[in-house]
């Protein structure tokens, strides 16, 4: 689960890693009133004004912008509330953007990275370090690799403190910065460990100038960057209740409360498989052949005929479908529970479009016997005799 | 021989009395009769339906019993807790079948598995399979009828997890008179892989799934390594997917140490990067985990690749240069 920046700079003020002063705000009256606020407590006149989208690339966007008095604020917000953002990672038709986040600027010395993560060649979470902050870390990773400290966490006994202090050093901060990154690291640390983190990222943390408090300058996270491990979200409702729904695809969203698993795609050609790995290769063999798959949709093991029926209504109800693939290897899930969805659903839309289903595994020749049954409503299936078979008859039937 | 099971293993399902512990126990007494009981905390002294016997800690069923494996049925929030309690009580297989289990819970779980192994030998090491996985299942001869308990497939082999039986094929029914060992990240995608090797003709010495999950415990190479010392396994077919670097890892281990004809499969080749594809390991992120470099490097390794998913079995028969005969 991903939450917003607002709320990941909240959990950093939380734990005790220094934030400059900032609120969010979703109109343009309350950025006024933020600006002026935010402004006077930090003692600058300017401000940062940014998006709270989870896709990246707000940047470029112009979605972040720096504002220097209440009108300038206000302007901004207006323009970002009232435009789609489009960036490399939205897609066209861009998304809709709802909140905002003002902070007080800062003045930056100098930008570093800071992330911690799960390693899982090493099985460990890792501190990932670079005084080569407030870019792309893959970039950095791919252009100067040694540019990229990283230093494993215990799993048992967590971060040390010597460690956050080796890295402090290595990083190049001196005098009395180096006990302030080091509590960053250690506080992120424990963060990530007390969250069930699955990644906890500031990019930039940055370094201000020398200033009355602080001879050898600040250090403050500007950005925060947080993913939850969804498995581990029952022991946090705090976290969980920073869900945001409008951040997700309402498809994809209805598919959950069903536990079903939904991602939708491009193509023309709906999916309905049990097996995550099975559905992902069903959507590589209808490539193969020619089609584009409208969606990867795992129904799972456990899934009962109710939700398999309402995987079906959210295929049935993507415009784009020209044709449906089921493919069921059945395991836990018996071939007889998805038989019986396909024919409450050829009962109540109808499948209009052609439907190709290939069923192998456990209880078949009942699932068989139930399609059989329903052939009167299902005029326009075809039984395919394997993976190959159906993936070429579905393809053949939306060319 | 087979590898990690056969006939002779003393299985005990952890979590026997809830509702997927006894589906499945039944599924597998169903197959071969290798299970000896089950744990429940406050429930043991009673029997469950099979009249198996259900005991309080997994300590006290392996003394009563003398189990060396256990699958691993109970809920995600506990199940990192089960796995460890099976190792103190010296269990040496440890199959964890949950789904959903707390990516951090395994990294400490693994953390405590790894430490106590490093005091023991090769031969007795506490091996962990999955968790979020199918199982293992070392195919036995048909000798039965499969619809019961009492008249299970075979008396010669033994399943441990969810997987259908009667779709793997042991050696002896096998028209090439070859067995092929399977290992996988996913579930229904190696029953798919099982189905076609066992359609040309070749049976299955062991398959393991060893989970779609990043942080687990069995990988690949661990596989392999037991595959390629196995008289029994002629081949093995590995399946990967999208997400980690463990089809690397294994491709340079594999060039260095297997002597077997070997196949493999990727799935996730048209995956979208930064989509979690279903399982908790399978994304696309940093530029790593893309289908394409793995392809690369198994190959480079002396893969035979299966174009697709339903290129699987001929591409483990066209590995091993066998005649295969269609059984469809």
């Amino acid at each position: 689960m991903k939450i917003h920046e607002y709320q990941g700079r909240e959990l950093l003020d939380a734990a005790g890693v220094p934030v400059p002063a900032g609120a969010m705000i979703e109109s343009v009256e309350a950025a006024e009133e933020a600006y002026k606020r935010i402004t006077r407590e930090a003692g600058t006149s300017l401000a940062v004004v940014k998006a709270q989208v989870h896709a990246g690339g707000r940047g470029k966007a112009g979605f972040v912008k720096l504002v220097r008095s209440a009108a300038e604020a206000a302007e901004a917000a207006r323009f970002m509330l009232s435009n789609r953002m489009v960036s490399a990672q939205t897609g066209a038709e861009g998304l809709e953007v709802r909140k905002l986040l003002i902070a007080a600027g800062v003045d930056i010395e100098k930008e570093f990275y800071l992330a911690i993560t799960t390693d899982r060649a090493t099985r460990r979470n890792v501190l990932i370090a670079s005084a080569e902050g407030g870019v792309e870390i893959e970039q950095v990773a791919h252009a100067n690799p040694d540019a990229i400290v990283k230093t494993p966490i215990h799993p048992l006994i967590g971060l040390q403190p010597y460690q956050a202090r080796e890295v402090a050093f290595k990083l190049g901060f001196t005098g009395k910065q180096v006990g302030q990154a080091a509590n960053i690291m250690l506080a992120l640390s424990k963060l990530y460990a007390e969250k069930d983190c699955s990644l906890a990222e500031i990019n930039p943390l940055v370094l201000t100038p020398a200033r009355e408090g602080f001879v050898d300058g600040q250090v403050l996270a500007i950005d925060a960057k947080f993913n939850f491990d969804d498995n581990a979200l029952f022991r946090h409702r705090d976290i969980a209740a920073m869900f945001d729904p409008a951040e997700e695809n309402p498809q994809e969203l209805r598919a959950a409360k069903f536990d079903l698993n939904y991602i939708a795609m491009e193509g023309n050609i709906g999916c309905l498989v049990n097996g995550a790995g099975l559905a992902m290769s069903t959507m590589d063999i209808i490539k193969h052949e020619g089609g584009e798959p409208a969606n990867f949709l795992d129904v799972g093991g456990s899934a009962t005929e109710e939700a398999v029926t309402e995987g079906f209504r959210i295929i049935l109800a993507d415009e784009n479908v020209k044709g449906v693939l089921v493919n069921i290897f059945g395991g836990i899930m018996r071939c007889d529970i998805i038989a019986q969805a396909i024919a409450n659903a050829a009962k109540e839309v109808g499948f209009s479009v052609p439907l190709v289903v290939r069923l192998e595994g456990t209880n078949v020749q009942a699932g068989r016997k139930i399609l059989e049954d329903a052939q009167g409503e299902l005029t326009t299936m075809q039984p395919a005799s394997d993976l190959g078979d159906a993936a070429k008859k579905v393809c053949a039937a939306v060319a | 021989m087979a590898i990690l099971i056969d006939a002779s293993t003393r299985v005990i399902c952890q979590g026997i009395t809830g509702a997927f512990g006894a589906l499945h126990t039944r599924g597998c007494l169903q197959y071969a009769p290798t299970i000896v009981g089950g744990v429940t905390p406050g429930k043991g002294g009673q029997k469950d339906e099979n009249g198996l016997p259900i005991f309080n800690t997994v300590a006290e069923a392996v003394r009563a019993t003398d189990a060396n494996a256990t699958m691993i049925f109970v809920p995600p929030p506990f199940s990192a807790d089960a796995i460890l309690e099976a190792a103190g009580a010296e269990i040496q297989l440890i199959c964890c079948i949950t789904e959903g289990v707390p990516v951090a819970d395994m990294v400490k779980a693994r953390a405590v598995l790894d430490e106590m192994n490093l005091r023991r030998t090769e031969q007795d090491r506490i091996r962990l399979v999955g968790p979020n996985c199918p199982g293992v299942i070392t195919p036995g001869p048909k000798t039965g009828a499969g619809e019961s308990a009492t008249d299970p497939y075979t008396k010669q082999g033994c399943k441990i997890g969810i997987m259908p039986g009667y779709i793997h094929t042991h050696v002896s029914e096998a028209p090439t008179g070859k067995a092929v060992g399977i290992v996988s990240r996913s579930g229904t995608l190696t029953y798919e892989a099982v189905w076609q090797t066992s359609n040309l003709g070749l049976g299955q010495s062991t398959c393991v799934g060893i989970g779609g999950d990043p942080v687990r415990g069995m990988g690949f190479i661990d596989c392999l390594e037991l595959f390629e010392q196995d008289s029994d396994t002629a081949g093995v077919l590995m399946i990967g997917e999208i997400g980690g670097t463990d089809e690397e890892d294994a491709a340079a281990w594999a060039k260095k140490h297997m002597s077997k004809p070997l196949a493999a499969f990727i799935a996730g080749r048209t995956a979208p990067p930064g989509k979690r594809m279903g399982h908790a390991g399978a994304i696309i992120s940093g530029g790593q985990g893309g289908a394409d470099d793995k392809i690369k490097a198994l190959r480079a390794a002396g893969f035979s690749i299966a174009e697709t998913p339903a290129d699987m079995g001929a591409a483990m028969a066209r590995a091993m240069g066998v005649e295969v005969v269609a059984q469809v």
